[in-house]
């Protein structure tokens, strides 16, 4: 029996498993990315206006995202209400990494706007919350969704080393297979990781070109 | 407001002794010394080189910019008491590039004040289209166009159309035209030539062509280093002894056979 055989008949023994840990990986990453969305989008808007803050902001998301993902879900298990063993530890360290992405980009999208067209919009008399919601953010929509993109994409791979602290999803499989040193396993894992990150990005591309103006 | 300022008939724009400095630092100043009015129905020319401070000028008039001394009243108050959002509802913009909103329709674009406004849509939708047809445009071949899918030139005739929606006493226009080239520029001139005498607005109009000053102008004010250097109406202007004038008029002469 050839290798690849034993891999095909690998999954399709464990073909129940590995679609409920993909469905487990995608709930993690779903949710961990609207609770990013919800908290980066509004920050960023926030911070169009503030420098200082804007810095602020950036810096520390930058710095969250240069901590090795593994690292970071240590440096949490001990701290209290956010830490601990298991899903909620995970979605902590995922929305961390999700931030900066969605953050950064809906900043760009709203500063990068054509001046004459934030100028007629002052001139013509439209107030501040006019402006934003429907000038700025309308405008930076397709900007804001890259963002989205990439961080769904950087969430999914990270998602996988949740495993590491019982957070479940296809990482589950990955260190098993590193732990009995089986390519099944870890294929198990890393393949439908990969198609899934691989569709995210995909079909979020197909939403991106449909918000794209001029 | 529009059966307010019927019943007022003079100084609809006034400039009381106005200096403005960036960061109230006086050797930075990019207007000093202003004392100007602008009275009912006439188009007055603000003229100046690149940096004379006539766009800065323009600014104050709608509440973009305040003045750092004296004060800019617009219909006998302070732009410094007005509301700002009725202050420039009520007055007309039209900028270089004519910052259109790329995410709206010709259409949206025009009735934007309107829409601020809570026109209701029937009566919007008619004055979109009877601006449209002002402004020389097609409304049935136009109206669901996006800003991209215009020339220069027609982008420039929906920033016409849209300052003029809400029908503002008022009309301030920064180099409207400078961005076209030369055959599109020498037709919207005229054509607005035409229309401005036609609706009988109050405009001012920032230009750094002379040609287009005195084609347009009721009356020329010429700017030079953030102060009043001369003002006149165009027959008079080209006499003027000033040197600003006559590097102006040497301007006109450098062109030879292009005069309106």
């Amino acid at each position: 029996m050839s290798p690849d055989q034993s891999n095909w008949s690998f999954f399709a023994e464990h073909r129940a498993e590995i679609f409920s840990a993909t469905l487990d990986h995608m709930a993690l990453v779903v949710i961990a990315m609207i609770i990013a969305i919800l908290i980066g989008v509004p920050l960023g808007m926030f911070i169009v206006q503030r420098p200082t803050l804007r810095a602020i902001a950036l810096a520390v998301a930058s710095i969250f995202q240069t901590v090795p993902s593994l690292a970071l879900f240590g440096f949490l298990i001990p701290i209290p209400f956010i830490g601990g063993i298991g899903k909620r530890t995970a979605i902590v360290a995922l929305v961390i990494y999700a931030l900066l992405p969605i953050l950064r980009n809906t900043y760009v999208g709203l500063t990068g706007i054509d001046p004459a067209v934030l100028e007629a919009a002052e001139a013509m008399g439209m107030t501040n919350a006019q402006i934003l919601f429907r000038v700025r953010l309308p405008l930076a929509l397709a900007v804001i969704l890259a963002g989205i993109r990439t961080a769904t994409i950087i969430t999914i791979g990270v998602a996988t080393i949740a495993a590491a602290i019982g957070a479940g999803g296809l990482g589950t499989f990955i260190f098993r297979g590193v732990a009995l040193v089986s390519d099944s396993l870890i294929l198990a894992g890393a393949i439908p990781a990969a198609l899934l990150a691989l569709l995210a990005d995909f079909l979020l591309g197909l939403v991106e070109r449909k918000l794209k103006v001029s | 407001m529009n059966a307010k300022t019927e019943e007022f008939l003079g100084n609809l724009i006034e400039f009381r002794e106005v200096s403005f400095h960036i960061n109230d630092i006086p050797t930075r100043s990019i207007l000093s010394g202003i004392s100007l009015a602008v009275s009912h129905g006439e188009t007055l020319v603000l003229l100046g080189r690149s940096g004379s401070g006539k766009t800065t000028l323009l600014r104050l008039m709608n509440g973009m910019l305040f003045p750092t001394q004296g004060e800019v009243l617009v219909q006998q108050r302070s732009t410094c008491d007005w509301d700002l959002i009725r202050l420039r509802r009520g007055i007309g913009y039209v900028i270089q590039e004519a910052g259109l909103f790329p995410h709206f329709t010709v259409a949206e674009n025009v009735a934007l004040v309107p829409t601020l406004e809570k026109w209701d849509r029937g009566r919007t939708a008619a004055r979109v289209s009877e601006l449209l047809i002002l402004v020389g445009l097609e409304p049935t071949e136009f109206a669901d166009r996006r800003p991209r899918e215009l020339s220069g030139g027609q982008r420039q005739r929906v920033g016409v159309a849209r300052a003029l929606a809400a029908d503002p006493p008022i009309l301030l226009m920064d180099e409207p035209f400078g961005a076209l080239d030369p055959v599109t520029r020498a037709e919207l001139q005229r054509e607005f030539s035409a229309l401005a005498r036609r609706l009988g607005k109050t405009i001012v109009f920032v230009t750094h062509d002379l040609r287009e000053a005195l084609l347009l102008a009721s009356r020329i004010v010429l700017l030079e280093a953030g102060r009043i250097v001369a003002m006149a109406s165009p027959q008079e202007f080209l006499r003027l002894e000033h040197p600003e004038v006559r590097a102006f008029a040497a301007s006109l002469e450098a062109a030879p056979g292009a005069t309106p």
